[in-house]
C-alpha cells in the first residue's frame, strides 16, 4: 500500500507543480490572441465552424502578410464547452500569455460574456461580443470593455419586428396579432424580451414567452402550446441542437415555417439541416453577412487549404457560421491595425488594442480592399457607440441553401437608445461607476 | 378546450414511451446486479451515434447489426474491465463507477464518431396526422414518429416479457433478480448472466437511440435524456418492467398537461418569467407517488429487519 | 517512527476529548493553516488564487455540507446544486436590499436560509430511501433552479436573468484582491471545517452514523429519525447555502441559475466519493481532485508538448476523467482519504518495519 500512497503523493506533487509552471515564453514581436471555443458537447456542431473561420483569418494573416504590419500574430484555443465557470477558467488562464497579454477575447457565449464584463474591466482587455453579449453593453461610457459590434440582441429583434411590420404593411397592422418567442433559458435568450415587450406597447400585439431548458432536446409542450395558441409569427432565439430541434418539432405540430424567425444564431446550416425539407421557408436574421464563398475564399485557398493549412475542410468554408468566425477575427485585426497606428508597431497591451476597437472604423473601400465585399457594411464605432453599425437582413432556407429574403434593415434607435441608457445607467447605479469616456495615453 | 387537453395527453403518452424505453434500460440492470446505472444515458448516445454514422456508407440494416455488435463488445467491456472488479461494492460506490462509464463513453463516442449532429433516416413520415377532424376543430394531432416509436416499444416490452418468462437464459436472470447467492449456489454463473443483462440494455439503449435519433437527430445532448428517465424509474419502480412502462405513460402525460395546463396558471398568478415547469414537475410528481409508496407503484416490498 | 503516540499520555478529560487527540496530528493541522494562511500568498499568483484555491476551499465546504448529510448521516442527496442556489440568491437579495449589513451576516443569512429550505425537501427522508432518495432530491435540484430563473423577485427583475454583486467590504476593508478574498475564504473554511469536526465526533454525529449504518436499529435503540435525518438536512443544507452564497459572491461575481445546475450537484457528489465518504478530510481531497484534474489533463498535451486539436484535448479529458474514477474506485473504494490514513499506519513503523 505504501507504493500506492506514494504515488498518490506523486500525483499530487505533479499536479501542484504543473499548475505553478508558467507558459513558454513567447518571441518578443508576438501579439498573443486568446480564443474561447467549444469543439465538444451540446453545442459543437454551431462552436466548431466559428472557430475553425476565426482561426483560419489568423493563419491567412500570418502567412500572406507575416502578421499585422510585421507582429506575428499567436493565437490559442480553450475550450468552454459552453460552460460559463469554464469560460472564466480558460480566460484566467490565457489572458497574461503573449508578451503583452491577452490582446483582445472573444467568449462566444453571453453567459461567459456576462461573467468576463467585470473581471477585463479589472484586467484592462477589451471584450468583442459581435453579435451577442449584453444589449446596454453597447453603451461604451459605462461598459468601456464591452464591443458587441455589428449588433446586439435588441437590433435583431427589432430588424425581425420591422421585417414582419413590413410584410403586414406597417407596424399598427401589428395591433392584436400575437408574437411568440421560444428561447433558449439562459441569459442569451432572455435578452430579446425587453425590446419585444417595449414594441408590443408601442404597437398593441400580443406577446407569448416559452422558455426551453437546456439543452433544448423537450420541446414537445411548447410546441403544443404554440399549436394551441396559434401565434401569427414565433421567434426563435436559440443556439445549438434546439434550433433544429424546434424546426422538427414546428414540423411534427404543423407550424408553417414561414412564420418563423430565428435570431442570427439561429440561422446557420446545422439549424436547418436535420429537418431536411421541413427547415424549407424557414426565416432567420442575417448577421449582415450570408452564406457563400467570397473574395476572401481566393487568399484562403492560395495560402491555407492548398497547402493543407486550413483548419476545416474546404466546402464548409462558404457555411454561415465560418464566414462569421472570419468576420470576428478580421474585426479584432483591424482593431489591432487601428491601435498600432498610433501606438507603434509592436505587440500591444489590451488597453492599447480598446483604443483601436473604439476607435475603429471600417470604410466600404476598406472592406473591399481586405476582400469582405457584399458581407459586410462600413462600421464605425465611438465610445457611445460600441455596437458599431446596426443594419441586418433577412434570410430564407430553401431547402438547399439560405438567401437573402429583405433589404437592408436598421434598427430604431429612437426605440432601442432610450432603453439602452436606462439599462446601462441601472447597471453603473449597482456597481457604482461613473460613466464617462475612457482616455488611454 | 377538450381538444387542446386530448391533443396534449397523447402527445404526453407517445412522449412517455420514449422515455419508458430509455427507463427500460435502467430497470433490466438494477433488476438483475443491483447497480444503479447512470452511464444508460451515455450508452444511449453511443449506441445512436454508431448507427447513425454507420449507417452513413451501409444500408440501416446492416448498420444496425454492426452496432449491435458493438453494444455488446461495450456490454463485455464494461463488465470484465470494472464490475467484476467491483463486486460487493456498495450501491453507491458501484454508481459512482457508472458515472466514470458515463464520462468515458461520452468522450470516446465523439472521438470515434464526431460531435457534430448526424441523421438516422429510418425514412418515417414527419408531416403531422390529424384524427377527429369533424369532432374537434382542427383535429387532434398525432406526431407519426411518436406513433411507431410507441408500437416498436410495445413489441419490445413483449419480446424481453417471453424472453423473461420462457427462455432458460430468462429463467436463469429472474433467479439472479430474487436472490444472487441463492442463484449461484445452484450453479448459475453470476459474470455470465450479468453480461448478459448489460447487452440486452445495451440493445434497449441502441432502440432508444435509434427512435430518440430519429425524432431529434443525434447529438450529444442524447445523452442527458437519462435526467428524463430518473422520475420514470423512481415512479415505477427500480426492479418492475411493466413499472417503466407504466411510469412512463404517467411522467409523460403528466409533465405535458401540467406544461400547457398548469404552467400559464402559475404564471399568469405569480407574474413568473415564462413557464417551463415540465421539469421538475415530472420529479415532483414521482415525488408525490412515492411518499404514498415508497418503492414506487410496482417496485417490490421493501422489507427491513435489524 | 515519526508518527508514534508511544508516551503521549492523557491526563486529563480535556485531553482525551481534544479534536486531534494526538500530538503530531495537532501540529500538522495547525502547520498547514498557517502555511495556507502566511505561506501561500507570499508565492501564489493571481491565476492559482482565483481558479484553484478559491474554488477549492469554497467546493470544500460544499463538500463537507454534502458529506454530513450523504457520508455521515447515509442520505444519499443530488440536490446540491439547488440548496447553493438558495444561498447564492438570499445573499444576493440581502446584500441589495439591505445594502449595510455585514458581510458575514449576508453569508450566515445565506446558510439559514438554505437551512430552511433544506429542512423542508429533507422531510421526504422519512419515508423515502436510497436511490429513490437520491431521484427525488433531483425534485428539490430541479425546482429551486426553476424557481430562481422565473420568480422575478429573487433576480431584482433584472430583464436577462443574470445577477451581479457590486464591491464586497468586510469591516470597512474592501474584499477586491485575489490574494484577500483568498484569506476570507480560508478563514470561513477554517471556522465552518472545525465546527464541523466538532459536531461529527459529539453526540449529534453519533446519532447520524447510528442512522446511517442501520436505521432501523437506531430508532429501536432511540434514536428518533425525525431529529436525526432533519438536524441533518439541516445542517448540511447551511454549508452548502454558505458554500454557494461564497461561489456567488467571490468566485462568480455575476452569475445566473445555470451556475447551479445539475451538474453542480454532480460535482459535489463525486467530491465526497472521491474524497471519501465519512471523512472531513476527504471534502478537502476530493474538491482538489474534481477541480483540478480537468484543468490538469486539459493542459497536459502542451505541456508534453504534443499539438493536438481542442476538441481531441477535451474529448481525451471527458475519457481519462471517467477512467481515473472508475480506476480510483476499483484501487480504494473508500477514497483519498482512506489512503491517507492507510499511509499513516504505515508511517508508525515506517522506516523500521519491525
Amino acid at each position: 500500500m505504501t507504493g500506492k500512497t506514494m504515488s498518490g503523493i506523486r500525483v499530487g506533487i505533479a499536479l501542484a507543480g504543473a499548475v505553478a509552471v508558467a507558459a513558454p515564453a513567447l518571441a518578443q514581436n508576438e501579439q498573443f490572441i486568446p480564443n474561447l471555443v467549444y469543439r465538444t458537447g451540446a453545442y459543437a456542431p454551431n462552436g466548431v465552424p466559428f472557430a475553425n473561420g476565426i482561426a483560419d483569418y489568423y493563419r491567412l494573416i500570418n502567412e500572406r502578410d507575416g502578421g499585422i504590419n510585421g507582429v506575428k500574430i499567436v493565437f490559442e484555443e480553450c475550450d468552454t464547452g459552453y460552460a460559463t465557470d469554464r469560460g472564466v477558467e480558460c480566460y484566467e488562464r490565457l489572458k497574461g500569455k503573449g508578451p503583452t497579454g491577452a490582446a483582445y477575447v472573444i467568449p462566444l457565449s453571453t453567459g461567459i460574456t456576462f461573467a468576463l464584463t467585470e473581471k477585463t474591466t479589472v484586467d484592462k482587455i477589451p471584450i468583442i461580443s459581435m453579435g451577442y453579449g449584453r444589449s446596454e453593453s453597447r453603451d461604451g461610457s459605462v461598459f468601456q470593455w464591452n464591443f458587441p459590434l455589428l449588433g446586439t440582441y435588441w437590433t435583431a429583434a427589432d430588424i425581425i419586428l420591422q421585417h414582419i411590420a413590413k410584410k403586414e404593411g406597417g407596424f399598427d397592422k401589428l395591433k392584436g396579432k400575437k408574437i411568440a418567442l421560444v428561447y433558449h433559458d439562459s441569459p442569451y435568450g432572455k435578452e430579446p424580451i425587453a425590446l419585444l415587450q417595449k414594441r408590443a406597447q408601442m404597437h398593441g400585439f400580443e406577446t407569448l414567452f416559452l422558455p426551453v431548458t437546456h439543452p433544448g432536446v423537450e420541446q414537445k409542450a411548447t410546441w403544443l402550446q404554440i399549436r394551441q395558441n396559434r401565434p401569427d409569427y414565433v421567434l426563435l432565439w436559440g443556439w445549438g441542437v434546439m434550433n433544429s430541434t424546434a424546426i422538427k418539432e414546428a414540423v411534427a405540430v404543423g407550424y408553417p415555417r414561414e412564420k418563423m424567425y430565428g435570431v442570427w444564431w439561429s440561422g446557420a446550416e446545422p439549424d436547418v439541416r436535420p429537418a431536411e425539407d421541413g427547415a424549407k421557408g424557414y426565416n432567420s436574421a442575417a448577421l449582415q453577412h450570408t452564406a457563400g464563398q467570397f473574395k476572401l475564399h481566393e487568399d484562403l485557398k492560395k495560402y491555407l487549404y492548398d497547402k493543407g493549412l486550413g483548419a476545416a475542410k474546404w466546402e464548409e468554408t462558404g457555411e454561415i457560421l465560418y464566414v462569421r468566425g472570419l468576420i470576428n477575427a478580421m474585426l479584432g485585426v483591424e482593431a489591432i491595425r487601428t491601435a498600432q497606428e498610433r501606438f507603434g508597431k509592436k505587440p500591444l497591451t489590451g488597453e492599447q488594442v480598446r483604443w483601436g476597437l473604439e476607435n475603429l472604423d471600417i470604410s466600404a473601400d476598406r472592406i473591399k480592399q481586405l476582400g469582405f465585399e457584399g458581407e459586410l457594411r462600413p462600421i464605425k464605432v465611438s465610445c457611445a457607440d460600441h455596437e458599431g453599425t446596426r443594419t441586418g437582413r433577412i434570410q430564407t432556407w430553401d431547402g438547399k441553401k439560405w438567401n437573402i429574403a429583405s433589404d437592408w434593415l436598421t434598427s430604431d434607435d429612437s426605440v432601442i437608445a432610450p432603453m439602452v441608457k436606462e439599462a446601462a445607467a441601472k447597471y453603473a447605479a449597482e456597481k457604482k461607476l461613473t460613466p464617462g469616456c475612457l482616455v488611454t495615453n | 378546450m377538450l381538444g387542446p387537453v386530448l391533443e396534449t395527453l397523447i402527445g404526453g403518452l407517445m412522449t412517455g414511451v420514449l422515455y419508458s424505453l430509455v427507463a427500460l434500460g435502467f430497470v433490466l440492470i438494477f433488476k438483475a446486479s443491483g447497480v444503479f446505472n447512470f452511464a444508460q444515458g451515455a450508452m444511449v448516445l453511443f449506441a445512436a451515434l454508431s448507427l447513425a454514422r454507420l449507417s452513413e456508407f451501409m444500408p440501416l440494416v446492416l448498420a444496425f447489426a454492426f452496432s449491435v455488435l458493438i453494444m455488446i463488445a461495450l456490454a463485455y467491456a464494461i463488465e470484465f474491465l470494472v464490475l467484476r472488479h467491483l463486486v460487493n461494492q456498495e450501491g453507491i460506490i458501484l454508481f459512482m463507477a457508472t458515472l466514470g462509464i458515463a464520462y468515458f463513453l461520452e468522450g470516446f463516442g465523439q472521438t470515434l464518431w464526431g460531435s457534430d449532429i448526424y441523421k438516422i433516416g429510418l425514412g418515417l413520415p414527419t408531416n403531422p396526422i390529424f384524427i377527429l377532424e369533424s369532432v374537434f376543430p382542427g383535429g387532434l394531432l398525432i406526431d407519426p414518429v411518436e406513433l411507431i416509436a410507441a408500437i416498436i416499444c410495445a413489441v419490445m416490452v413483449l419480446v424481453l416479457a417471453v424472453f423473461f418468462q420462457v427462455t432458460r437464459v430468462g429463467r436463469a436472470l429472474r433467479a439472479v433478480a430474487d436472490d444472487h447467492q441463492a442463484a449461484q449456489s445452484v450453479g448459475i454463473p453470476l459474470n455470465q448472466i450479468w453480461l448478459m443483462v448489460w447487452a440486452v440494455s445495451g440493445l434497449v439503449a441502441l432502440v432508444a437511440g435509434m427512435m430518440w435519433g430519429a425524432k431529434l437527430g443525434v447529438q450529444f445532448s442524447l445523452s442527458l435524456i437519462a435526467l428524463k428517465a430518473l422520475p420514470v424509474l423512481i415512479l415505477g419502480g427500480l426492479t418492475s418492467i411493466p413499472g417503466a412502462i407504466v411510469g412512463g405513460l404517467i411522467i409523460g402525460a403528466g409533465e405535458k398537461l401540467a406544461e400547457v395546463l398548469l404552467a400559464p396558471v402559475l404564471i399568469r398568478t405569480f407574474d413568473l418569467a415564462g413557464g417551463g415547469i415540465e421539469n421538475w414537475f415530472a420529479y415532483v410528481l414521482a415525488l408525490a407517488f412515492l411518499l404514498v409508496r415508497p418503492q414506487g407503484l410496482f417496485g417490490e416490498r421493501i422489507i427491513e429487519r435489524v | 517512527m515519526f508518527y508514534r503516540e508511544v508516551g503521549q499520555f492523557k491526563t486529563s478529560y480535556d485531553a482525551d476529548e481534544a479534536i486531534f487527540p494526538i500530538a503530531q496530528d495537532r501540529w500538522s493541522v495547525i502547520v498547514l493553516i498557517a502555511f495556507a494562511s502566511l505561506g501561500v500568498p507570499l508565492f501564489a499568483g493571481q491565476y492559482l488564487y482565483t481558479e484553484v484555491l478559491i474554488p477549492v476551499l469554497i467546493l470544500s465546504i460544499a463538500a463537507i455540507g454534502l458529506n454530513i448529510l450523504t457520508g455521515y448521516c447515509g442520505q444519499l442527496s443530488l440536490g446540491s446544486g439547488g440548496f447553493m442556489a438558495v444561498g447564492a440568491y438570499a445573499a444576493y437579495n440581502l446584500a441589495l436590499r439591505l445594502p449595510e449589513t455585514n458581510i458575514i451576516l449576508v453569508f450566515l443569512f445565506a446558510g439559514v436560509m438554505a437551512m430552511l429550505v433544506g429542512l423542508l425537501f429533507g422531510l421526504p427522508s422519512l419515508r423515502i430511501k436510497g436511490f429513490y432518495l437520491a431521484v427525488a432530491t433531483l425534485a428539490s435540484q430541479f425546482f429551486l433552479e426553476w424557481a430562481f430563473a422565473r420568480v422575478k423577485w429573487f433576480t431584482n427583475y433584472a430583464p436577462s436573468g443574470s445577477v451581479a454583486v457590486g464591491r464586497i467590504e468586510l469591516f470597512g476593508i474592501p474584499i477586491d484582491t485575489p490574494g484577500k478574498t483568498y484569506i476570507f475564504v480560508l478563514a470561513i473554511t477554517v471556522v465552518l471545517t472545525l465546527a464541523a469536526k466538532n459536531l461529527v465526533r459529539g453526540r449529534i454525529g453519533r446519532m447520524w452514523m447510528a442512522i446511517r449504518d442501520m436505521d432501523i436499529a437506531a430508532e429501536i435503540i432511540g434514536i428518533r429519525p425525525l431529529h436525526a435525518k432533519l438536524s441533518a438536512f439541516a445542517v448540511s443544507s447551511f454549508y452548502i447555502g454558505v458554500a454557494g452564497a461564497l461561489w456567488a459572491f467571490l468566485r462568480l461575481g455575476s452569475w445566473e441559475p445555470l451556475a447551479f445546475d445539475v451538474n453542480r450537484s454532480f460535482q459535489v457528489l463525486f467530491m465526497i466519493i472521491i474524497g471519501g465518504l465519512g471523512t472531513l478530510l476527504g471534502s478537502f481531497l476530493g474538491a482538489a481532485f474534481i477541480v483540478l484534474v480537468p484543468i490538469f489533463l486539459n493542459q497536459l498535451p502542451s505541456w508534453l508538448g504534443i499539438a493536438m486539436s481542442t476538441a481531441m484535448i477535451s474529448h481525451i479529458e471527458f475519457m481519462l476523467f471517467g477512467a481515473m474514477i472508475v480506476l480510483f474506485l476499483i484501487a480504494e473504494p473508500h477514497g483519498l482519504a482512506r489512503l491517507w490514513a492507510i499511509g499513516k499506519e504505515k508511517l508508525r513503523l515506517w522506516p523500521f518495519p519491525y
